[in-house]
């Protein structure tokens, strides 16, 4: 008996929990077609999510598509099939590596950065004195830092795919031994439009999901320095999880197009 | 006038507020003391409507303050916080002007640097922090700077939370005759939390104790060291012994 009342009380907690996040992601969206609109707070936003970000995007993408490369290489070697390097690095880097590395980069940089601030911003009462000054948390802080990760991750997953095609090809041609005309003729021929649609679309769904966990958490956090520790943990476990679950669904869906 | 009326909080099982009734007058300075953890800033904050009473009216010039519109309603309050609640990521001027920057109040740019300039002038301080950022700032400046923000808009209602916390005593009666100043210059209604008894003698026309989360006294600030409530006696004279509990 006490074992069902245990997973009946854990069922209840997740559904809670399901259904807060629900609530603040609606909210969120009600917001962002909504007036007043800070166009300063877009701008750091679109900054430091996007912009910042590229280097860590970029030296995760280039060590990423050079490994791949050597492991196709050898891999493929077992079987005489050391010439598909250039597909399955294009394939690998767009429809998976790309958008799932970039989202997790982002949820590690962006997401605790997020979780860490409004946590520190609730925990010092700055939240309060926003309400007091007639500003609607959600909408000076929330909803800029979503809208500007769910516009700037595709375009960071994006130049990931590249700089991680472009890491596959460096090893590929000069450690491997490829033809370097070649190797880029491969990889534009095999890529299609459905694989850099879905990765981009990817790219949308995890921004959002990681600018959207960094908000909920900071915005919920707890008292003290500890409550700040603890919301940015928070942040980062929810959203690696979610975006790789919604990876998944993401591309099964993408499959049975 | 500002009227709490049967007011009722609670956190879980602790009661904060058990049925406040309180009155502030128009034009008129009214400081809450009271021990640590009595509930004096969530009387403050349900007010501004930051925390929700379970219980209880709160009405401002007869006003229900659940049933007004926020903007119009929170644009005649400014606020001093407790630790000064500063944007980090904002200059000086533009945390001062922030409500002149944004929303129903808006004015141009220019316009509102020179407010703010003129404002942290009038909390004594100089125009070259303007430009600085909160973090380069001492404890006691941080508090100015959330002072000339909070009168920044001329506002017909100031709550201080605690404004002379962490501060030197010297620092401390800077602030308490700025507010002083403030209250009777601007004339605006005051509420000012506070258990520095150097600060109620100072801001306070009126005042009323909070304990075991009702108003346990209130009267002119004149009446208050002849007041016969023990508690109040316990309170204003720091004792040790007395009905208050040194454990709570």
């Amino acid at each position: 008996m006490k074992f069902l009342a245990a997973i009946g009380r854990t069922t209840l907690i997740i559904l809670a929990a399901i259904g807060r996040v629900s609530l603040f992601a609606w909210t969120t969206l009600t917001h962002l077609l909504r007036t007043p609109f800070y166009p300063r707070e877009m701008g750091f936003a679109l900054l430091n999510i996007g912009w910042l970000s590229l280097p860590v995007v970029g030296l995760t993408a280039i060590f990423t598509g050079g490994a791949l490369a050597l492991q196709i290489y050898s891999g493929g070697a077992r079987f005489n099939a050391e010439a598909v390097v250039p597909q399955i690095v294009a394939i690998g880097m767009v429809r998976e590596l790309g958008p799932v590395l970039v989202g997790l980069m982002i949820a590690a940089r962006v997401t605790s950065s997020i979780a860490a601030e409004i946590a520190t911003m609730k925990v010092t009462e700055q939240i309060d004195a926003l309400v007091t000054l007639s500003t609607h948390p959600m909408k000076y802080l929330t909803v800029p830092r979503v809208l500007a990760a769910t516009v700037t991750v595709p375009l960071l997953v994006g130049i990931g795919d590249i700089i991680g095609i472009f890491g596959g090809y460096a090893v590929a041609t000069g450690t491997l031994g490829f033809n370097k005309a070649a190797y880029v003729q491969n990889t534009i021929d095999f890529l299609q439009l459905r694989d850099v649609v879905s990765s981009l679309t990817k790219g949308a769904f995890f921004g959002f999901i990681a600018a959207l966990m960094g908000c909920y958490f900071g915005m919920n956090s707890g008292r003290g320095a500890q409550g700040v520790g603890r919301a940015t943990k928070g942040s980062v476990e929810a959203a690696a999880v979610l975006i790789l679950a919604a990876n998944f669904v993401l591309t099964g869906v993408f499959f049975s197009l | 006038m500002i009227k709490l009326d049967n007011v009722h909080k609670s956190f879980g099982n602790n009661h904060v507020l058990r049925g406040v009734n309180l009155e502030v007058k128009e034009g008129t300075s009214t400081v809450i003391i009271g021990g640590s953890g009595t509930g004096k800033s969530i009387c403050i904050k349900t007010i501004l409507g930051l925390v929700i009473p379970e219980k209880g009216t709160i009405t401002v010039d007869g006003i229900d303050v659940t049933k007004t519109n926020r903007d119009i309603f929170l644009a005649r309050f400014g606020m001093l916080f407790q630790g000064g609640a500063l944007f980090d990521s904002l200059p000086v001027w533009q945390n001062v002007a922030f409500r002149l920057l944004r929303g129903g109040l808006a004015k141009p740019k220019d316009e509102a640097r020179a407010i703010a300039i003129e404002k942290l002038r009038r909390v004594g301080l100089t125009p070259d922090v303007a430009d600085r950022f909160p973090a380069e700032l001492s404890g006691g400046m941080q508090k100015r700077v959330g002072l000339a923000r909070a009168i920044a808009a001329d506002p017909k209602i100031i709550f201080f939370d605690e404004p002379t916390t962490g501060l030197d005593p010297i620092m401390a009666g800077i602030i308490n005759d700025l507010i002083r100043e403030i209250v009777t210059e601007m004339g605006a209604t005051t509420m000012t939390i506070t258990h520095d008894m150097t600060s109620v003698r100072t801001i306070a026309d009126h005042v009323a104790m909070l304990h075991g989360g009702k108003i346990r006294w209130a009267g002119p600030v004149s009446d208050m060291d002849t007041a016969s409530d023990p508690y109040v006696d316990q309170f204003i004279h720091g004792r040790a012994k007395g009905p208050i509990a040194s454990v709570r």
